[in-house]
């Protein structure tokens, strides 16, 4: 009986200080919505940015795109490193939402596991933005907008150059793929572009399909045993440049010139990529470009504003042939 | 006839010419070895050139399994090693200077060296399980490589460098030839020395040899030391096969893929007994596996199982119980000289 009734006046305490607490921050939360809402005034937006870690050339490039860009606009940007790890990105997220700062974006290590620290940013009225990689929450309530590349259309327009390129030729042109890491939402959904816009046309055939796991190393063992299994290679369609380029020393190694005998197309558009298509190693390359910073600022600032924004906004991107290649190659910042 | 079919490296043997067969049959001129730009060129070669990195591992592997321990940090080496040989490459004014790229390499293997000696320390001076020590530097490790390449790929271009891992030397791999002298080295010092036996004895019972006057302590820390360095001198193959240095993927799991080897050659996980030979085998086995598989066309996603298949077979014909029960049928169960053996050991591991 005791029990029962100390754990009631328990419960009733903890009820007190939750309501006392969401009450204060219901009402922080309008003061710096107002404030916000004044707007363009002379309150400093202040962004928390959580980013995945630095795992490539691609991501550094995304950091600085980001930290250039909020300071071109004026944004105060609190940023932390999550060095591939949900829980620390879960950590930060919640530090920003004690600091109480305006608008919260990050881009998920993982797809799930995300709908409790969301929840707790909406219960602070604070928005979210995601950038380059989804979530796979139902409630699509919980964010305002996810910023970020398209992989299904850079995966259509890498076959469309393939289809323009073959379009006085009746041959059958033989292609072998190298995909990204199995089951990864870059490679499943640049594997269906491609797919959709070369099916089309039956002289193109896919001859051999492996993973090479984004990497280097894989992507060169792949394609040194493509090339003794397939006799006639026409075409390599990898996912990324990295597999790409380990790819390119196999077709060397093999004798043969890779962008002549063999055409090279691939995605994403780093350095070294860039580099080997300006030397005619590679035939074209389908930006994926980290350099989304602008954007997201604009989006922030338009969300803060009250307005609507689209659920999806797709970054900017272009693609390169190997002229454009050479141009662009001097002020390629990754 | 029997005596070829009991010989412990006949199962392995077995499946190796079987996965070959396939390929044979799947692939139009897959045996062709021919000359191209001087130097030898084939499937064969690949599997060889591309197996080179996982026997190395797997022969330090070997060593350390012998004296009932494990090394989880050999992945962890590879990408250390490779990051910093190719970072310091990178540093260099000229990279194609041989002295500069001795350096570097001097300085990678030194290091692997030391992370090598570092795991022995942990299991002799702190006693610590091998599992738990080496588990340490498999985490840490990935993490230190990472600091090196700032979580970068290195990118370099020097051909002295090439040469470990994509080089030839006489129409042949520069890998093989590495590879090739290691394992002579080791079958001399385990072989021809006394340090097999010694390491036989002490993963047969560390105990028994202490108070036989075996160090214990210096075998333990002469393997793990040499492991260390296998990992390191795979690191820079593969680091150098694509000029470049990857801090997050090098050696990815090659732990597992090298206890694997290890195990398909033949050598016990409880320790006392190993086979160098039967180890390059079984990394042969896996790495001509994985060259079956692309060229034959496995969907990606079928991969892994079609691995695991292939490796259960393995496995179970190396088991002597299995093979007297299923292949031999009914004839030999009551001689069946080699099933007590597994129930001995068994019950040595649980006491």
């Amino acid at each position: 009986m005791l029990r029962k009734l100390s754990s009631l006046i328990l419960v009733g305490v903890a009820g007190l200080a939750m309501s006392g607490c969401s009450g204060g921050g219901g009402t922080d939360g309008a003061a710096t919505g107002s404030s916000a809402g004044a707007g363009g005034g002379n309150d400093k937006i202040v962004m928390g940015f959580a980013q995945v870690g630095a795992e490539s050339g691609w991501r550094t490039a995304n950091t600085k795109s980001i930290q250039e860009s909020a300071a071109q606009a004026g944004i105060e940007l609190k940023f932390s490193d999550a060095q591939q790890k949900q829980e620390n990105q879960i950590k930060a997220i919640r530090s920003y939402i004690q600091q109480k700062v305006d608008i919260i974006a990050f881009s998920p290590v993982v797809e799930s596991g995300w709908d409790t620290v969301l929840k707790e940013a909406q219960r602070a009225k604070i928005p979210v933005i995601l950038t380059d990689r989804a979530v796979d929450s139902p409630d699509k309530s919980l964010y305002k907008t996810f910023l970020g590349s398209d992989f299904v259309e850079e995966g259509r327009k890498a076959g469309q150059w393939l289809v323009d390129e073959y379009k006085d030729s009746k041959d059958p042109v033989n292609i072998v793929e190298l995909q990204g890491t199995t089951g990864s939402a870059p490679a499943n959904d640049r594997k269906a572009g491609f797919q959709e816009v070369i099916g089309a046309d039956p002289k193109f055939k896919i001859a051999a399909s492996q993973t090479g796991d984004f990497t280097r190393a894989k992507g060169k063992e792949v394609m040194e045993a493509f090339l003794k299994s397939t006799p006639k290679i026409d075409v390599l369609f990898a996912h990324n440049d990295d597999m790409g380029l380990g790819a390119i020393e196999a077709i060397e190694g093999a004798g043969k010139v890779p962008g002549k005998d063999i055409k090279i197309v691939t995605i994403d558009a780093v350095k070294d990529g860039m580099q080997a298509l300006a030397d005619g190693k590679i035939n074209y390359i389908v930006e994926c470009s980290p350099l989304l910073g602008p954007q997201l600022m604009d989006l922030s600032k338009k969300v803060l504003a009250g307005e609507q924004v689209e659920p999806r906004v797709v970054t900017e991107e272009t693609t390169f042939t190997q002229e454009q290649a050479k141009q662009a190659l001097p002020e390629r910042k990754y | 006839m029997s005596r070829l079919l009991g010989h412990r490296l006949f199962w392995p043997s077995a499946v190796l010419a079987a996965l070959l067969l396939v390929n044979v049959v799947f692939t139009n001129g897959f045996l062709n070895v021919q000359m191209k730009d001087g130097h030898l060129y084939g499937s064969l070669i690949d599997i060889v050139r591309f197996g080179a990195p996982l026997i190395l591992v797997a022969l330090g592997m070997t060593l350390v399994i012998a004296t009932g321990g494990i090394d989880l940090s050999v992945g962890s080496v590879v990408a250390i090693a490779g990051a910093l040989a190719c970072l310091r490459i990178s540093l260099l004014g000229d990279q194609n200077s041989v002295g500069g790229v001795l350096g570097a390499i001097g300085l990678a293997l030194a290091l692997s060296l030391v992370l090598g000696l570092w795991n022995g320390v942990l299991v002799t001076a702190a006693g610590i399980q091998p599992i738990i020590a080496t588990l340490i530097l498999m985490v840490a490790g990935r993490g230190l490589a990472q600091l090196i390449t700032d979580g970068q790929i290195i990118t370099i271009n020097s051909s002295p460098y090439k040469l470990i891992g994509g080089g030839y030397w006489l129409t042949l791999p520069f890998g093989i030839i590495i590879v090739a002298a290691v394992l002579a080295l080791a079958a001399f010092l385990t072989r021809r020395l006394a340090l097999g036996l010694l390491i036989e004895s002490v993963g047969g019972n560390a105990k028994a040899s202490r108070l036989a006057g075996i160090s214990a302590r210096g075998v333990l820390l002469t393997v793990y030391a040499f492991c260390g360095l296998c990992a390191g001198i795979a690191g820079l193959m593969i680091s150098s096969n694509v000029s470049s240095a990857d801090g997050n993927n090098a050696g990815l799991w090659i732990e597992l893929d090298a206890i694997l080897a290890v195990v398909i050659g033949g050598t016990s996980l409880a320790g006392g007994r190993f086979s160098l030979g039967g180890t390059v085998l079984g990394a042969l086995v896996i790495q001509t596996l994985t060259t079956t598989i692309y060229s034959i066309g496995v969907p990606p996603e079928t991969t892994l199982l079609f691995k695991a298949l292939v490796v259960t077979i393995v496995c179970l014909l190396q088991s002597p119980a299995f093979r007297a029960k299923v292949l031999h049928g009914r004839r030999r169960r009551p001689s069946a000289s080699a099933r007590p053996v597994p129930e001995e050991k068994k019950a040595s591991v649980s006491a």
